[in-house]
This record gives C-alpha cells, sequence and structure tokens, in this order.
C-alpha cells in the first residue's frame, strides 16, 4: 500500500504535511527547483475575493467544528438559573466562576474520574506497545507460511466493534473475574487497538533497510540482540506515533466498556462518571461543561503539541477510522 | 539473513502475544456470539440449545427488517456528508494563506477529546427550550418557536446524524488534506503554464489522483459509521419511538437491556456478516488500487 507507506517514513522531526509536499517536490526535479520557485509563487496567488473566500469557508468550517466547545464554554460560564431562562443569548449576561468551584461537591469523584480516564489510557498504551513492537517486526522482516493470511486476518478483526461483541465479552469479562475493576475497560480496550497498531508500525519498519539486520547478523549478534539494539532505535520515531495514536484512541474511545463492564465509582473514567450529573432531578449543565473542560484540558494541551505524530500516524495507519 | 526453520520459530513467537491476545478477546468472542445466537441464553445459568429459533424470531415479528434499512439509510447519508465536508475542509486547509497551520490544528479536537464528552455538549445543543441551535435560530427569527430537536422522530434521525459528522469530519479532511500534499506539484505547474484555472485544475488532477483516497476512506468511514453506537445510545437511546435505532442500538437493547443474550446474539450476527462484506469489500478495493499503483 504505497500510498500509506509515503508517509509513515517521515522523521520525527519533520513536519508530516509539509515535509510530504516539500520532499514530493524535491524528488521529482531536484534541478530545475530555482528556476520553479517563481512559478509556484504564481501558482499560489490570489485575488482579494479568492481570499476572502476562503477565509468565510474557512470560518463556516471551524464554526462547525468548534461551536459544541464554544458553546460549551460560555456554558459553564453561565449561573444556572441563567442557562434556564429565555430568550436565548449566546454570550452570558453574568459571568460566574460557579460551577469551576461546585461541580467537586456534586460529583465528590471527580479528581478520580481524570485520573482513571489517564491512568486506563495509558495502561492500554503500554499493554498495546509491548504486544504490537516484536508483531509488527515479526511482519516486517521474517517470511513464513500463512503470513499473509494472519496479517489478514488481524486487519479483519479490526473492523468489528466492541459494542457487537458486548454479550460475550461481558460473559469473558465475567468468567475472567475481571468485572468492576480496571481490567475490564483496559483488556477489551487494549484489544481492538492492537490490529490497527501492528499495520503502522509494520509498515514503518518495512523502511529500515534490510541490510542493517543482515550485518548485525554477520557480527554474531542474536535475533533479539538486533531487535533490541539495532531495530528498537531506529523504529522509535514510529513507535511513538503508534502510542499516541493508540493513547489517543483509548482516551477518546472509553464509553461502552465501562459503561456494560463497571459499576464501581471508583474506576469510571471520566465519560461515565459525568453520567453523575444526569441522574439529578435536572441535568446540571453548566458543572456538567465545566468538568468536562477540566477534565480533558491536560490531555489536550499535551495532544495539541503532538498534533504532526497524530497526521502522521492518521495517514500511514488509516485502517480503521 | 537465513530463512531457517529457527527464523520461522523465532518469527511466530514474537507474533505469538499479539496472536493470543486477539484469539482470547476478539475472535473467541466472536465465535461464541455465533453460538449463543442458536440458544436461548440469559441472565440464569445454563441455556439450551434452540436451532434457528432466534432468527426466525427477529425476522419473523416485529420490525427488524425496518431496522436494518433505517441503519444503512442512517449510515449512507453521515458518510456521504462526512466525505463531502472533509474533501471541503481539506480544500480550504490546503490554500496557501496565513493562518494555514493554526486552522489544521482547530479542526482536530472532536476527534481527540473522548467521544461522550463531545456528544453531551451536542445534546445540551440540542435542547429544544434552552439550547443553541433553537435559541439561535428563534432569535434569528428563522423559527418562531422552540424546536426540541431529539424529542420527534424525523428530527432526532438527523441530528444524530450531524453529531457523528462531526466526530468523523477531522479525521476524514486531516486524511484528505494530506493525500492532496502528496500529489506531485508540477502536475499543477504544467497545467497552469498551459493556463488552466483553479477550479479546472481541481477537477482535472486533484480529483481523479485523490479517488484512491476517497475510496479507502469512504469504505473505513462505512464500517466506522455503521458501528457507532456512543452518539445514539446518549443523545436519544434509539428514540423516540424507535426512530434512531440502528442495528447496534437495538442489538445492545435486547441483549444489555432486555437480557436475552441468545437472540442479542442473533442481532449480532446478522451485524458481524454485513461488516464481513464491506471488510471484503474494503480488501478487494485496496488490492486493485495497489495493482493500479503498480503498473
Amino acid at each position: 500500500m504505497s500510498f500509506h507507506d509515503a508517509k509513515a517514513t517521515l522523521p520525527a522531526g519533520a513536519n508530516p504535511l509539509a515535509a510530504t509536499a516539500s520532499s514530493v517536490a524535491e524528488l521529482s526535479k531536484p534541478k530545475v527547483k530555482a528556476k520553479a520557485r517563481p512559478a509556484k509563487a504564481m501558482i499560489d496567488r490570489y485575488h482579494w475575493y479568492e481570499v476572502a473566500a476562503l477565509y468565510a469557508g474557512i470560518a463556516v468550517f471551524l464554526f462547525f467544528v468548534l461551536s459544541p466547545f464554544i458553546e460549551g464554554f460560555l456554558v459553564s460560564l453561565k449561573p444556572l438559573a441563567q442557562l434556564f431562562s429565555t430568550p436565548y443569548s449566546f454570550i452570558p449576561k453574568t459571568w460566574s466562576f460557579d460551577a469551576y468551584v461546585n461541580m467537586w461537591t456534586s460529583v465528590p469523584a471527580l479528581g478520580m474520574h481524570i485520573f482513571n480516564s489517564f491512568f486506563i489510557s495509558s495502561v492500554v498504551t503500554l499493554i498495546v506497545v509491548a504486544i504490537v513492537v516484536p508483531a509488527a517486526y515479526s511482519f516486517a522482516r521474517f517470511n513464513f507460511g500463512g503470513q499473509a493470511l494472519l496479517l489478514g486476518m488481524f486487519l479483519a478483526v479490526n473492523m468489528f466493534s466492541g459494542a457487537v461483541l458486548l454479550i460475550p465479552l461481558f460473559r469473558l469479562m465475567r468468567s475472567l473475574g475481571l468485572l468492576n475493576t480496571y481490567f475490564a475497560m483496559i483488556v477489551p480496550g487494549a484489544a481492538f487497538l492492537i490490529p490497527s497498531s501492528i499495520w503502522l508500525l509494520r509498515t514503518y519498519m518495512m523502511r529500515i533497510p534490510r541490510e542493517l539486520d543482515e550485518a548485525a547478523w554477520v557480527d554474531g549478534a542474536s535475533r533479539l540482540y538486533t531487535l533490541r539494539r539495532v531495530i528498537l532505535p531506529l523504529a522509535m520515531p514510529g513507535i511513538v506515533v503508534v502510542a499516541i495514536m493508540t493513547f489517543i484512541g483509548a482516551y477518546a474511545q472509553q464509553f461502552i466498556f465501562a459503561l456494560t463492564f463497571n459499576s464501581k465509582t471508583e474506576f469510571m473514567p471520566l465519560p461515565v462518571g459525568l453520567f453523575a450529573f444526569f441522574g439529578k432531578q435536572e441535568v446540571i449543565w453548566n458543572e456538567l461543561m465545566a468538568a468536562s473542560f477540566v477534565g480533558i484540558l491536560p490531555v489536550m494541551i499535551v495532544i495539541i503539541f503532538l498534533q504532526r505524530y497524530l497526521v502522521a500516524g492518521l495517514t500511514a495507519g488509516a485502517v480503521k477510522q | 539473513m537465513t530463512s531457517s526453520r529457527s527464523a520461522t520459530i523465532f518469527a511466530l513467537a514474537l507474533l505469538a502475544p499479539a496472536l493470543i491476545y486477539i484469539l482470547t478477546i476478539v475472535a473467541y468472542p466472536l465465535v461464541d456470539t455465533i453460538i449463543l445466537s442458536f440458544t436461548n441464553a440469559s441472565l440464569k445459568a445454563g441455556y439450551d440449545f434452540v436451532g434457528w429459533a432466534n432468527y426466525q424470531r427477529i425476522f419473523g415479528v416485529g420490525n427488524f427488517t425496518e431496522v436494518i434499512v433505517r441503519t444503512f439509510v442512517w449510515t449512507f447519508f453521515s458518510v456521504t456528508t462526512k466525505m463531502i465536508i472533509g474533501m471541503a475542509g481539506a480544500v480550504l486547509l490546503n490554500a496557501a494563506i496565513p493562518g494555514q497551520a493554526v486552522f489544521r490544528i482547530l479542526t482536530m479536537p472532536p476527534w481527540i477529546v473522548p467521544m461522550a464528552i463531545g456528544i453531551y455538549m451536542w445534546s445540551w445543543m440540542y435542547n429544544g427550550q434552552f439550547g443553541m441551535i433553537s435559541g439561535l435560530l428563534q432569535n434569528f427569527g428563522l423559527v418562531d418557536g422552540p424546536v426540541a430537536w431529539l424529542a420527534y422522530g424525523h428530527t432526532a434521525f438527523w441530528a444524530t446524524i450531524v453529531t457523528d459528522v462531526w466526530i468523523g469530519v477531522p479525521m476524514v479532511t486531516i486524511y484528505f488534506l494530506a493525500a492532496m500534499q502528496s500529489i506531485p506539484k508540477d502536475l499543477y505547474e504544467a497545467a497552469w503554464t498551459d493556463g488552466a484555472g483553479r477550479f479546472y485544475r481541481f477537477r482535472r488532477i486533484t480529483v481523479p489522483l485523490m479517488v484512491p483516497a476517497i475510496i479507502t476512506m469512504s469504505l473505513l468511514s462505512l464500517i466506522a459509521t455503521f458501528n457507532s453506537f456512543d452518539i445514539i445510545w446518549i443523545l436519544t437511546q434509539g428514540g423516540p419511538s424507535g426512530s434512531t435505532t440502528t442495528m447496534i442500538i437495538d442489538t445492545y437493547k435486547t441483549a444489555i437491556g432486555s437480557r436475552k443474550y441468545g437472540e442479542g446474539a442473533a442481532r449480532a450476527v446478522v451485524i458481524c456478516i454485513f461488516v464481513s462484506l464491506f471488510c471484503l469489500a474494503y480488501f478487494r478495493a485496496v488490492r486493485k488500487l495497489q495493482q493500479g499503483e503498480a503498473k
């Protein structure tokens, strides 16, 4: 799948979007680059009305993408009485930070839920990386009978969602004695993230020259030593991408397993813990929104800084949405 | 390196943890679903095999075919809209204008926040009395009174689609954007030299070269959307009166809600059959595209 391969091999430091574009241009015509530059600048030149149309389009697009967050944030700053009043006003009439104070008493375990979300995603990431690195190496380097079939099986398994397999998974968790523990969310959560990660890392590892393995082999290094000392360091950027994609997958999708396999408040991750707000006679929306923002903020900030890895991971590993 | 027996053993040993994990947590439940679908399993311990009774029941009585059709309609509109908005977003974010980098980052939040939390925000926005959508429409005089989007069958149906699109769009956009940027620049320059306008270049260069990416993403999105659970469950729980009950919601209600494991499993098997068909289509498409590229 060379379309995907092209992007899996980006150096860790480069912005994948920019790097892909420029490297393609460089590869195709290294010599005439200087001559082409004015043409390239001209081709990207817009009339003022085109620029206006582009910005207008981007504004509409980003409004669609961001409006729930803007509205959610403004709701968290409105007093409850104002929320439940008409006519509707987008901007708070009186600003109030009460929700950010009261939420800790409305949902006493809120801090725990925030931690749980982070903890569950982190353990899932560790498990997935530990399992995926050797498997991806095996698929990338060795040829054995039935390999293609096995890889196909992994990818096919990836297409079934946890929601479909909920009944047998529930029975399995029960007979393993994992219900109402962290593992009831961690174990199935990791399983559905493994196949796509294998695919992604395998693509990356296939770009590491085989000669390196062979040189180590000639020097008398064992296979395990070669993997640990030669391949692992070189594959590190790819492993980082896999780890980040896995973390986001585990973080964004923790709902159904947590809803079905765990009923203990102290183990609930944030999305399910926030259900407590719905249990009251009236949903305390401003606190729900405040708690959501506080809960996701730390992870969001980290992820924004890592966004270039997301693009690399997404384009290389698009076996699952 | 030698391709000896020891190499094969080493390769399999590296693969073993992944294989065992997937066999236990995904493949075994898959088989178990099929077995359960022929039983009358429930909350009680033990069960009996009942042959095709579950399948006869779900296809015989009730509205299962209606649910299937609804699932396909829901999925179709959601995937199509995602592709169109994703393509438009990619074109906009690809334009060489100041602020480009920031706009790209701002596209990502719906994808990386916990899905459930994004959906809570939407469920407030859909609130008829006090929510933003109804509120703004009233303020601008576009509707006369409050519109409780999730309270009526047809509006709830479209509301759940809009939220599903919202969650899917960032990923589709970024994926299309990356594909767009891997198109060699000199194609555009050659066309530009020949006097081709911007729209002409888009239609004759960008779109044809994006076809593989569009096909790949459509099929992946189809599978993900078909399996979509969180959005509908949080917004409507399949209501009002079943108008947003897709196959996956239907299965969840039967199995987890009513504790009819056997019948729920039969419904799950039908989903699995559809997903397998989509899967086959995906693999075939990928292989075809690869062959096309190799030529």
